[in-house]
């Protein structure tokens, strides 16, 4: 029953569904007209620090940032 | 008296618990039909025990198909950071399903239906609105309650035509130029964004 169906390209290529609908959102907002564009492009800004754990001690985090410090 | 206190707490807590109970969130109001079996069950081994709640017991029960056929449609469409249409009323919409345009009517089947980069249209009356949808899920109900999910969700004005063509000419270089498969799915998402987003503002 669970056989390989036929999956979507981007299934095949090793793409999630979360990431296919992320990205034909930026698209989307990206073809929009100015002032919606920038209220638009406001909505994608991430900030978030990520830090592996070793052992059980925390490494050093690398912070992903949209907005300027 | 310190020996008494706890004696008349209890009884006091135990008095007002049957007597009045706040009411949380997590009431339910009814006991699920699915429920009823294991209820039994556990009233004939264990008669003194009140019976745990199942995670049936917890979830909505599905809406039921009503003996009428509602006269409008209720539609939501929600994205990440807005409702835009909440519970509105209208007489059809049509989603841009991955297997074709869907016309949704007051009394549909149950569906639920993955959505690719399109139009929706709302029709009421003799008005339509068009949203273009990034891309989503389309859920309709058995009470004509349709659920619209998307992460974007634009009037079709909002677009700007020079941004699409140039976007398409951008992922069709793309494509051709692309070597892992990766690279591949996502020329091609793009290609296929921009063209809905063509065939948008030209249809």
């Amino acid at each position: 029953m669970s056989s390989s169906a036929a999956q979507p390209f981007w299934r095949a290529a090793g793409m999630t569904y979360v990431t296919y609908s992320n990205l034909c959102a930026s698209l989307v907002r990206q073809c929009l007209k100015e002032p919606y564009r920038s209220e638009a492009l406001a909505r994608e800004k991430v900030h978030f620090s990520v830090s592996k754990w070793v052992d059980g001690k925390p490494e050093k985090p690398t912070i992903r940032t949209d907005t300027p410090e | 008296m310190l020996r008494h206190g706890s004696r008349s707490l209890f009884n006091r807590a135990s008095a007002t618990s049957m007597r009045w109970r706040r009411q949380f969130s997590t009431d339910l109001p009814v006991e699920t039909a699915e429920d009823t079996k294991f209820v039994e069950s556990w009233k004939k081994m264990n008669p003194n025990m009140d019976p745990p709640k199942t995670p049936s017991a917890y979830m909505k029960p599905r809406p039921p198909t009503p003996a009428n056929i509602p006269s409008k449609l209720t539609v939501n469409l929600v994205l990440p950071y807005d409702s835009v249409l909440s519970s509105k009323e209208v007489d059809m919409v049509i989603v841009p399903a991955t297997t074709g345009q869907m016309g949704v009517l007051p009394g549909h089947v149950a569906t639920i239906a993955e959505l690719k980069p399109g139009i929706l249209s709302v029709h009421e009356g003799n008005d339509v609105t068009k949203y273009f949808l990034s891309s989503g899920f389309a859920f309709v109900h058995a009470n004509s309650v349709a659920d619209i999910i998307a992460i974007e969700a634009t009037p079709v004005d909002r677009l700007d035509p020079n941004l699409v063509q140039k976007g398409l000419a951008d992922f069709q270089q793309k494509l051709n130029t692309a070597s892992t498969d990766a690279e591949k799915a996502e020329a091609q998402i793009g290609i296929d964004v921009h063209s809905a987003l063509n065939a948008a503002l030209t249809g």
